[in-house]
């Protein structure tokens, strides 16, 4: 890959109509840089579950990804409610999602269970009230581009 | 299997992508409802078997690399989700069976479970 590329994308809470459109976005894009499809499911999963996260949890928030030729780092930011207790959000099962995020396919408790088993560097940094900042990273050292 | 042949066993009918229903290969499929599961556990390649009509089906479809989808008990979805479906190159197929119906069907006639994280199938 020449140059580094940063990707942008704002997400709208509550907006199941257009969620996912990012995350796909972001899995178009690695696979037009040639990076090998089991590497882009991985990412799109990890954005998606993410991106679903802003939408029915933080009341929207930012997606920004950063990839060379070293990582795919995906990071969502948001200004929500913040995350209580990680342990238990982490917890396979484990949910706090609304009828209507349950009738839509979501709200199982798998989502970040999802995006840890997903990412080879999965860190939160979350405060009740302020928000929270996901950052993972995908290598791509065994799989480069 | 293809995905033509899967129609056929179970009478299904075609809402988007019928010109790719006989190149479409699913030795595998997943019957679920939460897509969270699809996204943990769904093998690329694999059908996906759902009850719900969402167009966050076909997101979480798009994210796998999932070819085609069957939708179960005759529940036609919504115009959104086979608009994006077809744009993306997914297939969209819909039966009045069942999912427990379409499962045994397939499964007799050879399609096999996704592989799970666990080991199992």
């Amino acid at each position: 890959m020449p140059e580094p590329i940063d990707l942008e994308y704002d997400v709208v809470a509550d907006d199941y109509q257009t969620a996912g459109e990012a995350s796909n976005n972001l899995k178009e894009t690695l696979k037009i840089l040639g990076v090998n499809s089991s590497i882009c499911r991985r990412a799109a999963i990890i954005a998606y579950e993410a991106e679903m996260n802003l939408v029915i949890h933080a009341g929207g928030g930012r997606i920004v990804a950063n990839i060379d030729e070293n990582k795919v780092e995906i990071k969502t930011i948001d200004q929500g409610p913040g995350i209580p207790d990680i342990g238990l959000a982490i917890q396979e099962g484990y949910t706090t999602a609304g009828d209507h995020a349950r009738e839509m396919g979501f709200g199982a408790g798998m989502g970040l269970p999802n995006i840890k088993r997903n990412a080879d560097v999965f860190e939160i940094d979350t405060k009740v009230g302020v928000g929270t900042t996901l950052r993972t990273v995908i290598n791509l050292k065994e799989s480069p581009i | 299997m293809t995905l033509d042949k899967i129609a056929r066993l179970i009478g299904a009918k075609v809402l988007c992508g019928e010109e790719k229903l006989t190149e479409i290969d699913a030795p595998r499929a997943y019957a679920c409802d939460l897509m969270s599961d699809v996204l943990a556990l769904c093998s690329p390649a694999a059908l996906l078997i759902t009850g719900l009509t969402n167009i966050q089906i076909v997101r979480t479809a798009q994210m796998l690399d999932i070819p085609g989808v069957l939708f179960v008990r005759g529940k036609t979805p919504m115009r959104d989700t086979i608009s994006l479906a077809a744009e993306s190159g997914i297939s969209l197929i819909i039966s009045n069976m069942s999912m427990f119906q379409v499962c045994g069907i397939l499964y007799a006639e050879g399609i096999k479970p996704c592989i799970l994280s666990n080991g199992g199938e």
